[in-house]
């Protein structure tokens, strides 16, 4: 049984976790097994979300203590593998899976291959799984040796894809009480912008750099990102400068993104600003300058001012919105 | 209260990345090894001004691998850490590394262990939460400001669409990331001190790997960039929709 933790985040099954979900349910095919999604506080439509992903059966809590701290999820994980006698448990490598998966590897001295980006390979009693190392420049093929297995899988690696599969809801009760949180949360700040998907899940990026100048020239970049309903990001010296916020710097110091599209706008490509956005799948180069080392890891690039062209990237990305209309 | 600081040894960040014995092994030959830099700017130096305001007694460095990773654990005496312990293994998986640094910290009284968000060389985000659940300690990922005060420390740190500012009882276990501190080039008298700081060598622990890397394949990268003029931008929309299919 292959057990995938599935987190609700803002009223929304997390877009990485139904990742997670379809992703399970193709290895399942694959090894002859079945899939079961461990949630907390899900309501009915989200619990048919997670059905229509790939889980048969869904073991639902409603505890809200695991909202505040990782151990007691960590805690809920590890009884439901108990339970349901898991042998390979899948989380998304996002800020979660990031502080719970590696806890449960050492709790249960299960193997875990931490950012997967492929399906798994069986060999023996082995699993083999690609990751990306070195920051993106390659990639490794890790092979899990122990008898329970853990995988955390890149998010944005695979699309996601919808079924009419009913999963079977079971209540799941979690014992909390030898587990001990010393986490007393204060304050929690929201980052996130109405209306705009939020960086790590956002599958189209305009994000641009100093070429821009100052933060008054931003609104011609907001005008391109709103046309394409794209998430706006920056680079790293225009987030120090405090042009933009700190959360959209985009880069290896800060959030790693992998979209579909990422259009860069006025950023020369240094190597930290590409390991945080080489993993994109389109990548958009806008300078004046032709010889910017970005133009070497773009796809399509266009040299010239960013003050003229992105007015008029704009214009010819509405043109096409009107025809498919 | 002693403070942990665990440092991975990591090509530097514009080495170009070669492969050896058939794409199993990473090639260091001419190869630059730095401290992982989140490991040194976030976690080491604030460490360090941790210490500095006199709320820390001693910083010491663990690092697990062979002898010739010395130079980078020389490297963060020079920036100012009182001692430093080498792990004699080569550090095959995150579990082992993890586990052997927990059993350091248990054996050896830290009440604070901190290490940087991830590596730039295996990207796994992993050895934090390891050492803290080997350890049953709280664990903090992503840590951008860090204050102690007597027995408790005061964290802010990125979650999910945001930022939590929290409260934690030492022990602990936290991961380092952009804004806990800045980058510091260690000088002179840092470098001579650091020659006679000691440097431990320990024997690893009994653990065994759970995981192993079976090959390496570099990235293909991308080949050619489609070069489009500014009067063209309604073929460059094309492209994006026929033949990049993203919009």
């Amino acid at each position: 049984m292959i057990l995938v933790y599935t987190e609700i985040n803002k009223g929304r099954v997390k877009k990485a976790s139904l990742e997670c979900l379809n992703y399970a349910s193709k290895i399942a095919q694959l090894i002859g097994s079945s899939v079961t999604a461990l949630v907390n506080n899900a309501d009915e439509s989200q619990l048919l979300e997670i059905g229509k992903a790939g889980a048969t059966k869904i073991l639902s809590i409603k505890n809200d203590k695991l909202n505040s701290d990782g151990v007691y999820i960590c805690a809920a994980v590890e009884q439901a593998v108990k339970a349901e006698n898991a042998k390979l448990i899948i989380f998304a490598f996002d800020i979660t899976g990031k502080a719970v998966a590696p806890r449960l590897s050492a709790k249960l001295k299960a193997g875990l291959v931490a950012g997967a980006v492929d399906y798994p390979v069986v060999n023996g009693s082995t699993l083999e799984v690609k990751k990306n190392v070195f920051s993106g420049k390659a990639t490794a093929v890790y092979s899990i040796n122990s008898d329970v297995k853990i995988i955390s899988l890149l998010p944005n690696s695979f699309p996601v894809k919808l079924g009419d599969n009913t999963a079977t809801v079971v209540d799941f009760s979690v014992d909390l009480s030898t587990t001990i949180s010393k986490i007393i949360i204060k304050e929690t700040k929201s980052t996130d912008v109405a209306g705009m998907i939020p960086l790590p899940e956002a599958e189209l990026v305009v994000s641009a750099g100093r070429g821009l100048k100052g933060p008054e020239n931003w609104g011609i970049v907001e005008d391109l990102a709103k046309v394409l309903n794209a998430t706006t990001a920056c680079s790293r010296p225009v987030a120090d400068m405090h042009w933009r916020p700190h959360h959209e710097h985009v880069g290896q110091t800060g959030v790693a993104i992998r979209p579909n599209l990422y259009i860069a706008i006025g950023i020369s490509g240094a190597i930290q600003h590409l390991a945080g956005v080489n993993g994109s799948k389109t990548i958009v180069v806008i300078n004046n300058d032709k010889e910017a080392p970005f133009f070497k890891s773009a796809d399509y690039g266009v040299v010239g001012d960013a003050f003229t062209i992105l007015p008029k990237l704009t214009e010819a990305l509405k043109k096409f919105k009107a025809n498919q209309n | 209260m002693n403070i942990l600081v665990a440092i991975s040894n990591v090509p530097d960040t514009t080495t170009k990345i070669q492969f050896t014995d058939g794409d199993t092994k990473f090639n260091s030959a001419g190869v630059t090894f730095v401290i992982n830099p989140y490991d040194e700017w976030y976690a080491l130096v604030r460490a360090l001004e941790i210490k500095e305001a006199n709320i820390a007694q001693k910083v010491t460095i663990i690092h697990v691998g062979l002898a010739d990773s010395e130079a980078t654990i020389r490297k963060g005496l020079a920036l100012g850490a009182d001692d430093a312990v080498r792990i004699d293994a080569e550090g095959p998986d995150a579990f082992f590394v993890g586990e052997q640094i927990a059993n350091y910290a248990k054996a050896n009284g830290y009440e604070l262990i901190m290490v940087g968000k991830e590596t730039i060389n295996y990207n796994g985000s992993s050895v934090g939460a390891i050492i803290a659940g080997v350890l049953d300690l709280p664990f903090v990922s992503l840590a951008t400001k860090l204050d102690i005060e007597g027995n408790k420390a005061t964290i802010e740190h990125d979650i999910d669409g945001g930022t939590q500012i929290i409260e934690c009882e030492l022990p602990l276990v936290l991961s380092a990331a952009k804004g806990m501190a800045e980058q510091r080039i260690p000088n002179m008298r840092g470098i001579m001190a650091a020659r006679t700081k000691p440097l431990t060598v320990v024997a690893a622990s009994n653990a065994t790997p759970l995981t192993s890397i079976k090959s390496f394949t570099l990235s293909a990268g991308r080949t050619t960039c489609k070069m489009i003029t500014e009067d063209d931008l309604d073929e460059l929309v094309n492209l994006l929709h026929t033949e990049a299919k993203v919009i």
